[in-house]
């Protein structure tokens, strides 16, 4: 056993807890010392449950220990007095002291106490005591493998803890002992993701590093269109216009096949709340949310983790050396993040070497062509610096900064060769492996550069730098055909005194001249293949026998010699220079398997994006139903006090952990897009609210003086005028739009709010721009048919703008609208859409021609409001409809006869046809077959009378009366196309 | 401070009868979990962190070293006390041999500051952190994130710091026992548990001298005998109870400039970084709130687990619970949109002549947009070529050295006189036959500015809630430089 007799003894003396007089002097058991028995008693004495014996059988053990006996066979008796006792302590720390005292020993013996008390913790009142509980089960597992059945109902009865104390520790022990079993996080998923802000720190990191696994098997990729998309850009750019058709069709029906990518709302749940932890101080909670929103972020939203990462630039420099390989990494993948933040990464005399090859990496990643002179620039300073190594590197970024940007090739060569005459030898021998990757691209053009370096040969020592140059020339000997052979004589001269690899390239060069000049090189090539014959080297004697075989003609030599010259004279590819971080973020960023490029220990892989995402519905809870109904009294009270939902989660010491979930849940409740009936009608709810809040009016101007066009103006309110709770703020900001919420609104535009508003169907949306015309920016509109505060005069138009590209879009706006007489457009200020995927405004904006502008591109537009919608709805009586209807006769009135088609020979459908087709209030009437609606003109408030006929059968007749007669005629068009529907 | 006047006391009890002793004490006060922990467990082959401590590099003393897994039996760490290595286990022990790797790398790379974070052996994994001239490693086995570990490690360190106002090598040898016990508080099994000073320094007393000498007179620890509740409290960060009989807020606004200088004196590269550091002194639970006058100048924040992110986020005030003492309130970046004024200019002219063994040395610091205000304690230093044997230089005003082995030139300035400007001017001995170096050195600048914030920043007020005295309040500026370079 572990325990030997010098450990039973301090056992001993620290099992005396309960007993501090005996403790304190172990001297005092000297009095004991002559009748000490036989362990059996002992241990019967202490499993009584008499207090008097277990003292008694306590002081015997001690005063053994005193005089050296060993009592280790005792040990799980006492712990079972001393430890068991303290595990029901009336106080909390003392009965988590007491389990973490237990679960510490590490003496098989004890596993069955350990795991009764690791269970009667995990069922504690005190929230301490099972955060304590959590701690022990990754040392009981440790201890005891086979407890991991038991030990995983532990962890899933913690698991289900809502106390922010708890759960940091239990998900560290879920990760020890069951990382394999994602079922257990489900139905705690949405909790766990609102108490993480509150979580201690180093929680905090445990959890998102498990959330990040968690979502890579539950949601789908977010930018899973966003390739589709790019793909269908690039044929559109590329190809033929037949293939173009081909290809519409056959991505239309892939598009049909694959559904349009809705964000999971719990998905956007764990990225909106871990968020503001990139504002932790601990540069370990900073990069979990940054490797979370590299590996589960839409691409448009990465972004923002680029400027928590700079900052944590500024800490200590091995913080900077883990950050700075992780930005390495990502900055192959995404560039465009930290261009921004170039100039952090600028190098300092200062800095140590690894960090400063660290930052040289991202620099060179972040190369492109209109920052690249600006690069080249301070890559020349640092060419200067004493750090030879770091200079090193750099020759070797500006390579790779010349193979990848094309434009500064030449360059970058120029300013290579002139290192050549360095006075530092490793700066020429570093230049010269490069230039000869470079030259390989374009040899042709720089025989010069050649033979500079065929120079060199006198002088430079480094064996790499020798056999590059040796190694150009032999390849490209056809370009100096004066040079080479003198420098084969050269070579062999001083072949003996070579390093290995100059000696194979020696070898390389007299059998490529051999094949090439062997009228100048045949003897040379024969002595030095002799001289590598009898070489220590056995690859180089290797390399001369095949060598001679291959070139020499004999009678021996097979047929490859017809093809010595081809084998090695072939037209080699370029090296590419790529990064050594290329990739690695296979690897989980930010973890130690990433940084070492290797797989970790207990390293557990990030699972690739499921095709089908898995059913959602396993992360709801039901919430009891009175939960719901003071958490909706409490949103109420937080809309009218925001200050009070801004603290939240500090307010109050019992608040934060019990408040919070519940509210969250209901958030995450209406924001799933398959809540349960009772969470959708609470999001009806919540869209009221908002909704009531936008004001409305609208109006219109008519002016008979000109054209047979109307004139409208139309304007809107922005989506930045709701004053709503925060909380509704948060959701219209962050929760994606679903078309299904889209399709809400209009229904709830007849609430009791609007004055006057028929009951009309489905407002109908046009198209403004197409996703395709607008380079992934779509522009729907809609007529809301709802006031527009500012101007009663104005009608109002919904615009819905959608971003499908992962770019973010700057100011958006209207310029230059193109009005014709009398119309006026109020517009809206500039929009961005950067981290909103899909967005809503109810904006206004429109006129006939109008250009809408991004901050990159101009598109036109225009809207042409069906004349229907250019009115609003007016409240009459029978008698007044008569009185009105009967001034605007002759020339006002206008008429029509229709049949009315089959499925439009109900009241219903008349009414809904009507009222879709206009803007117009019913009014009441006494005959059966007639029906009759009113409405003003919103600018110049003209009536404008409707009446329909019902009369046997399909006939029907239309009277439109209205003093505006164009207005009239119009309507009178679209009500009867409406109804031919 | 206290700390410092300790070490003349401590008494060079052998650490095995401390510990012992320290033990038994902790078992009658309450069951304290460190001590019986300490002598039961010495089972088990997983293993978590190791941490180890090591000396100045560039005198390979023997190395002081620790580690962290299982602590196992008082007399191993008594042995390594004589070597001035510490080492404390968490999780199981580990061999001290898999520190050959580390000793091995430190050796490969030429400063210390070189020597990699993460090493992998082949059963361990080594992540260190070089502060105070000491290492500290710990000793890993399995994957786990590489941050994670070394933010442990820093916050160790800042837990020593705090504890014995130094941390070094020394001041952890004196202060053995109360190390184990801090350990011990602040990692659970490999996971950390209480890294909060507050709560530690309840858990754990900061040893003094009059504690020290009764100590060692009855034996007894720093343990505390009260029971940690802060553990158990919202604000984890503040203890209850806290009473002063002058209450007083303190905040220091600190900025530093990073910049790079070219040769022609236009900024490379400027950017300010600040933090607000504070010191509270407050009776009871009070709720305060701080306010800027321009808010908008922040571009990046971190903050204090105290503050009230939501409430940042819509009013952009800091709103928090303060910890009791000394605690850093927030850092800060400042938008690189903004132009950063560069309150200093070096006019050099260094000239290493291909001719004659004699170079050209002359630099000027003046200042530039100060706003009015005095630079201070301007120090220049500057890492001359390999090929300088030695420097005739007269400074103006200051003292300069220059270390002929490290090829390091100092010259402490002190305050800038608008009116005379501080030179140093003089040649430098070129080691004869060689040609000239290709480089130029970099000249390194600090400097200090009182009652500045450079950035602009203003605090507006500072308001208390919670508690009905009034509370006196302060608020410090000050600018210094950061990683301020200028490129010859």
């Amino acid at each position: 056993m572990a325990a030997s007799p010098a450990y039973g003894e301090e056992k001993g003396g620290s099992s005396s807890l309960g007993e501090p007089e005996y403790g304190h002097d172990p001297a005092s058991g000297g009095i004991f010392a002559s009748d000490y028995k036989r362990h059996d008693d002992l241990k019967e004495m202490l499993d009584s449950n008499k207090d008097s014996l277990k003292l008694e059988a306590m002081k015997r053990i001690v005063a053994m220990i005193a005089r050296g006996k060993n009592a280790s066979d005792l040990f799980p008796a006492v712990v079972k007095n001393v430890a068991c006792k303290n595990i029901e302590d009336p106080n909390q720390l003392i009965r988590a002291s007491a389990l973490r005292v237990l679960s510490s020993i590490r003496v098989p013996i004890i596993v069955p106490i350990m795991m009764l008390a690791i269970k009667e913790a995990a069922s504690d009142m005190s929230p301490y005591v099972r955060k304590t509980a959590a701690h022990a089960i990754p040392k009981l597992y440790s201890l005891d493998s086979d407890q991991k059945d038991q030990l995983i109902e532990v962890i899933e009865k913690l698991l289900a803890d809502k106390t922010t104390l708890v759960a940091g520790s239990v998900v560290m022990a879920f990760e020890e002992v069951c990382p394999e079993r994602i079922d257990l996080i489900h139905k705690n998923y949405r909790k766990l993701c609102n108490l993480l802000i509150d979580v201690e720190e180093w929680g905090q990191v445990v959890i998102i590093n498990m959330l990040t696994r968690y979502a890579r098997t539950q949601f789908l990729s977010p930018n899973q269109n966003e390739s589709l998309l790019e793909e269908s850009a690039e044929k559109a750019f590329y190809g033929s216009e037949e293939e173009d058709t081909k290809d519409a069709k056959a991505e239309a029906a892939s598009l049909a096949k694959r559904k349009p990518y809705v964000m999971d709302p719990d998905h956007r749940l764990l990225l909106r709340n871990t968020k503001p932890l990139l504002q932790s101080r601990n540069a370990a909670v900073v990069m979990a949310v940054a490797q979370l929103y590299f590996h589960l972020a839409p691409k448009a939203e990465v972004g923002v983790i680029a400027k928590a990462l700079v900052r944590l630039l500024r800490s200590h420099s091995e913080v900077q050396y883990v950050v700075l390989q992780n930005v390495a990494t990502m900055s192959i993948k995404r560039r465009g993040m930290f261009e921004p933040y170039l100039k952090s990464f600028y190098i300092r005399s200062t800095d140590p070497t690894q960090i400063k090859i660290l930052k040289l990496e991202v620099l060179t990643n972040l190369a492109n062509e209109t920052n690249i002179s600006t690069i080249l620039r301070e890559f020349q300073t640092y060419i200067r610096s004493m750090d030879k190594d770091f200079v090193a590197a750099t020759i070797q970024a500006i390579g790779r900064c010349a193979t990848n940007i094309g434009k500064v090739r030449d360059t970058c060569l120029n300013g290579l060769v002139q290192l050549l005459s360095n006075r530092d030898e490793l700066v020429v021998a570093e230049s010269v492996v490069v230039i000869k990757k470079l030259l390989q691209m374009q040899p042709a053009q720089h025989s010069e550069i050649i033979k500079h370096m065929a120079k060199l040969t006198d002088n430079i020592q480094v064996p790499m730098a020798r056999a590059s140059i040796l190694w150009l020339i032999g390849e490209y000997c056809e370009h100096v055909p004066k040079i080479a052979p003198d420098v084969l004589r050269k070579m062999a001269k001083s072949f003996t005194n070579e390093e290995d690899i100059v000696k194979l390239q020696v070898i390389n060069l007299a059998a490529k001249l051999y094949l090439t000049n062997s009228k100048q090189s045949k003897l040379l090539t024969q002595y030095v293949l002799n001289l590598a014959k009898y070489d220590q080297n056995y690859d180089i004697r290797d390399r001369a026998r095949f060598i001679r075989q291959l070139i020499v003609p004999t009678e021996k030599s097979g047929a490859l010699n017809k093809y010595a010259k081809k084998l090695f004279l072939a037209q080699k590819p370029a090296p590419i220079l790529e990064s050594s971080f290329k990739d690695r973020d296979h690897f989980q960023l930010g973890s130690l398997s990433h940084l070492l490029n290797a797989k970790a220990v207990g390293y557990q892989e990030l699972p690739d994006w499921p095709d089908e995402a898995p059913d959602p519905s396993v992360r709801n809870v039901e919430v009891p139903e009175w939960t719901k109904c003071t958490s909706r009294e409490k949103r109420k009270e937080k809309v009218e006090k925001p200050f009070y939902s801004d603290s939240e989660g500090e307010s109050g010491p019992t608040e934060s952990a019990d408040s919070e979930p519940e509210s969250d849940s209901e958030e995450s409740g209406s924001s799933s897009s398959s809540g349960t009936s009772s969470s959708s009608s609470e999001e009806e709810e919540e869209e009221e609210e908002e909704e009531e809040e936008e004001g409305s009016g609208e109006q219109s101007e008519d002016k008979e003086g000109e054209e047979e066009e109307e004139k409208r103006k139309k304007r809107k309110e922005k989506g930045g005028l709701r004053k709503v709770s925060p909380r509704s703020m948060v959701s219209s900001t962050f929760l994606p739009w679903s078309p299904r919420e889209w399709a809400w609104w209009p229904t709830l535009s007849c609430g009791p709010w609007q004055l006057l508003s028929p009951a009309f169907g489905a407002v109908r949306t046009y198209e403004l721009l197409h996703r395709m015309a607008g380079e992934g920016l779509s522009v729907e509109y809609c007529f809301s048919r709802r006031p527009f505060p500012g101007d009663p005069h104005m009608v109002a138009v919904q615009i819905q703008i959608s971003n499908n590209t992962d770019a973010e879009v700057k100011s958006l706006r209207v310029s230059e609208p193109k009005l014709l007489a009398g119309m006026r457009i109020q517009e809206f200020p500039e929009i961005g859409m950067g981290t909103v995927v899909e967005g809503r405004w109810d904006t206004v904006a429109a006129l006939c021609f109008q250009r809408a502008c991004t901050h990159t591109r101009h598109f036109y537009v225009s809207i042409q409001p069906p004349v229907g919608e250019l009115m609003a709805p007016v409240f009459m009586s029978e008698n007044e409809f008569r009185k009105e209807q009967g001034k605007l006769t002759g020339m006002s009135e206008i008429t029509e006869k229709l049949t009315l088609p089959e499925k439009c020979r109900s009241d219903h459908a008349i009414v809904q046809q009507v009222t879709s087709a206009a803007n117009v209030g019913r009014v009441p009437c006494g005959a059966d077959n007639e029906y009759r609606f009113a409405a003003k003109t919103v600018t110049s408030g003209s009536l404008v009378l409707i009446t329909l006929e019902w009369r046997e059968g399909a006939a029907a007749q239309l009277t439109v009366n209205s003093e505006k007669m164009v207005i009239g005629t119009m309507l009178v068009k679209d009500i009867i196309q409406a109804l031919a529907q | 401070m206290s700390a410092r006047c300790r070490s003349g006391w401590a008494p060079a009890r052998p650490e095995s009868a401390g510990t012992a002793r320290a033990d038994r004490r902790a078992v009658r006060r309450r069951l304290q979990p460190l001590s019986l922990y300490k002598l039961l467990s010495h089972r088990g082959e997983k293993h978590l962190m190791a941490l180890r401590t090591k000396h100045d590099p560039s005198a390979p003393d023997p190395p002081v070293w620790k580690q962290m897994g299982h602590v196992p039996a008082a007399a191993s760490s008594t042995a390594t006390l004589n070597s001035s290595q510490q080492e404390k286990h968490w999780k199981s022990v580990v061999s001290r041999s898999v520190c050959d790797y580390f000793f091995e790398a430190q050796e490969r790379a030429s400063e210390a500051e070189n020597v990699p974070p993460v090493i992998s052996t082949p059963h361990h994994y080594l992540l260190s952190v070089y502060r105070h001239k000491i290492f500290f490693v710990a000793v890993i086995q399995t994957e786990v994130p590489p941050l994670f570990v070394i933010e442990f490690l820093h916050r160790v360190v800042d837990t020593f710091q705090d504890y014995f106002g130094v941390c070094s090598e020394v001041m952890i040898k004196d202060n053995v026992v109360v190390v184990y016990e801090v350990l011990e508080e602040m990692l659970d099994n490999g996971f950390p548990l209480a890294t909060e000073s507050n709560i530690l320094k309840e858990l754990i007393k900061p040893p003094t001298i009059l504690r020290t000498v009764v100590n060692t007179i009855t034996g007894s620890t720093n343990v505390g005998d009260q029971l940690p509740t802060g553990q158990l409290s919202v604000v984890p960060w503040r203890r209850t109870g806290v009473k002063y009989t002058n209450n007083e807020a303190y905040f220091d606004v600190i900025e530093e400039i990073d910049a790079i200088i070219d040769k022609s004196g236009s900024t490379i590269t400027a950017e300010i970084q600040g933090v607000i550091d504070a010191c509270v002194k407050l009776t009871g639970m009070p709720d305060l709130t701080l306010s800027f006058m321009n808010p908008r100048l922040l571009d990046d924040v971190s903050f204090h687990p105290c503050v009230r992110f939501k409430r940042w986020e819509s009013e952009r005030i800091l709103s928090f619970i303060p910890p009791d003492g000394n605690f850093r309130l927030l850092s800060y970046h400042v938008s690189a949109q903004n132009l950063v004024a560069i309150p200093v200019y070096v006019k050099h002219n260094i000239n290493f002549r291909d001719s004659s063994s004699l170079g050209r040395f002359e630099i000027t610091v003046g200042p530039k947009q100060t706003m009015g205000k005095t630079i201070e304690g301007v120090m220049v230093t500057s890492q001359m070529p390999k090929g300088v044997l030695n420097m005739s230089l007269t400074p103006s005003q200051g003292t300069h050295i220059f270390d002929p082995v490290t090829k390091l030139l100092t010259w402490d300035v002190g305050k800038i006189n608008p009116q005379k400007l501080p030179s140093l001017k003089g040649s430098m001995n070129l080691q004869a036959g060689t040609s000239k170096p290709d480089e130029n050195p970099t000249i390194n600048l600090q400097f200090k500015i009182q009652q500045l914030a450079i950035s602009g920043l203003k605090v507006n007020r500072l308001d208390m809630y919670g508690e009905k005295y009034k509370p006196f309040k302060g608020i410090k500026y000050m600018t210094k430089a950061g990683k301020f370079q200028v490129r010859t």
